[in-house]
């Protein structure tokens, strides 16, 4: 069934994480990683806290440098030489848990920096793309405010759009909804499930078992550094194999 | 500071505590014998006729002390920014009637001060000016030298902070003026100061850029490599920015203690403030006043620049109103 999804052809804004291994000093973070991302495919890493997804998705715009392995994004390699990060990095979009947003700039000048700065856009277009991306989040109102201003949904939502301003391939999602209020999880959720439908590859580190279920075509469980199971959503939900995928499921769903 | 919601009474308006200050008073004008002093020959016409030492000097002393307890309880029901303001003139009212104890030659000053403001003030501010603006540059390099991962650049920093930072101001400003020259340089007395400046503060605010930019938050570098920004580029644009908030206050500390410590590069000649305050009153030995008067145009600068100082703080503050 698993072979089903992880498609056989080689794509074009694929990933791939062969053998990847981590080491905080003498702390043990990535066991070996093997994983292939599809392009396209809308992928959930969960697991309980510490298992490693957030440093595994931080290795793959290298935020996080990792000492063994081998990780293609869309069939280069990673690279650490100046000009090859930041090919990647172009390519690959992050969204992180503390929206990281820039505090001086105003919600405009956020989308607008790196589409100046690194795509070399004049003025104009700049500001046309950050406000078509201001309008996707449905945010295009507060495109003149200062992210201090905005509530923790609406940074969170201009942050996916300052990301996809790079125009990306692959978006990472490193737990986008856990700083936030209970009552502003839908509203990013929601952006990401339309982003989901564009295209676009998506490895999404998160909590959200019920946006798992209905947008991810593939869930991957992992456990002190490991990839322990992975399956299709339905499959992962109903019928868990392994124990402690088990036990996770059981205590994220009982409250 | 926190301000808590408890509710207290008045001290003003507390019979025990003010019994308790109107005694103090008394007791202190009393044991310092008032009676004898300037204050009694302002009251002259009322005390005049009492001869008796002890019973003027109570007089006196009881007076003072009603009066000041007065004013106390006043103050008291003023409104905290009338506080404020009130009692800034009356400690300013004391201190203008302590130096006019000195018995100033008003006349002398008056026939200075144009000197010392066209000459003096102009040359501690111009090469204070320079000095920040140099100053400025280096804290920036030194900091970013500091925290980058290069040992060069890290050891050149940390030796530069170190030595700068250990000496003294005086000592490096004789060492600059007299050690270069034996390099085969002849250098004025205003650059050489203007380079012992720039250097030491170069130096102490190499450390405020250093806190400033270590302050910021590593997602924010994070981000900004993350949307493909260059290291230089999230510095310049990102980091930097953020940073200035936090280093613009210290650094318009470090401007107006720069302008008092301009005052040391008079000793190799510079004729700025402090320099003309030395040397004007020396013929006619009126040394007091010439300091008395370099000592308000320091005191008027700083709390000019105070002014400047709070509204870049609001300007660099525009995100966080």
């Amino acid at each position: 069934m698993m072979n089903q999804v992880v498609s056989a052809t080689a794509a074009q804004a694929g990933v791939s994480i062969r053998g990847l291994q981590k080491w905080y000093g003498e702390f043990h973070v990535l066991k070996g990683i093997d994983l292939e991302i599809a392009s396209g495919e809308i992928v959930v890493v969960c697991g309980p806290s510490g298992s490693g997804k957030s440093t595994l998705i931080r290795c793959l715009n290298l935020l996080e440098d990792f000492q063994k392995g081998q990780v293609l994004i869309a069939g280069n390699p990673l690279n650490r030489d100046a000009a090859s990060v930041s090919a990647i990095r172009r390519q690959v979009g992050m969204v992180f848990q503390q929206f990281n947003l820039f505090p001086h700039l105003t919600v405009l000048e956020n989308l607008m920096l790196g589409p100046r700065l690194v795509s070399k856009l004049s003025e104009p277009q700049a500001r046309a793309l950050a406000l078509e991306h201001l309008e996707r989040v449905r945010i295009a109102s507060q495109a003149d405010k200062f992210p201090g201003q905005l509530s923790g949904g609406q940074q969170q939502r201009v942050a996916i759009a300052r990301a996809l301003c790079m125009r990306p391939r692959i978006m990472l999602f490193d737990e986008p909804t856990s700083a936030l209020d209970p009552e502003m999880v839908k509203e990013v959720l929601d952006v990401m499930g339309e982003l989901a439908q564009d295209g676009i590859t998506m490895l999404c580190v998160t909590h959200e078992m019920g946006f798992a279920r209905r947008v991810a075509n593939r869930i991957i469980f992992m456990d002190q550094g490991q990839v322990i199971e992975q399956a299709r959503p339905d499959a992962f939900f109903d019928n868990p194999r392994h124990p402690r995928a088990r036990e996770f499921l059981s205590q994220i769903l009982s409250h | 500071m926190y301000r808590d919601h408890i509710v207290k009474p008045r001290a003003t308006d507390n019979p025990a505590f003010m019994a308790l200050a109107t005694a103090v008073i008394f007791a202190l004008a009393l044991f310092y014998g008032v009676g004898d002093g300037s204050l009694a020959r302002l009251m002259g016409p009322i005390v005049l006729d009492l001869q008796a030492p002890l019973l003027r000097n109570m007089a006196v002393a009881g007076t003072l002390a009603v009066t000041l307890v007065l004013n106390l309880f006043i103050l008291g029901r003023f409104p905290l920014r009338a506080q404020v303001i009130t009692v800034w003139v009356e400690l300013l009212l004391l201190f203008l009637l302590f130096f006019d104890t000195f018995d100033l030659s008003y006349s002398f000053i008056a026939s200075k001060v144009g000197f010392m403001i066209t000459q003096g003030v102009f040359t501690t501010v111009y090469v204070s000016t320079i000095s920040i603006a140099i100053a400025f540059v280096l804290a920036l390099l030194g900091a970013t030298a500091r925290l980058s991962s290069n040992g060069f650049a890290i050891a050149i920093a940390s030796f530069y902070t170190s030595f700068f930072r250990g000496v003294p101001l005086l000592i490096q400003i004789y060492l600059i003026y007299l050690g270069i020259p034996q390099l085969g340089y002849v250098v004025g007395a205003v650059p050489a100061g203007i380079l012992a400046l720039s250097l030491c503060y170069g130096a102490y605010m190499t450390e405020i850029f250093r806190a400033g930019i270590s302050s910021i938050p590593r997602g924010q570098w994070e981000a900004s490599r993350a949307i493909g920004l260059t290291p230089f580029q999230a510095m310049t644009r990102v980091i930097l920015p953020q940073s200035m908030r936090l280093i613009i206050p210290p650094t318009g500390n470090q401007f107006i203690s720069m302008l008092k410590d301009s005052s040391l590069v008079s000793v190799i000649g510079v004729w700025e403030l402090m320099f003309l305050a030395r040397t004007q009153g020396r013929a006619e030995f009126r040394h007091l006043e010439m300091l008395i008067t370099a000592a308000v145009l320091y005191w008027v600068l700083s709390i000019l620049l105070e002014a400047v100082q709070s509204r870049l703080e609001k300007r660099f503050d525009r995100a966080h109103r």
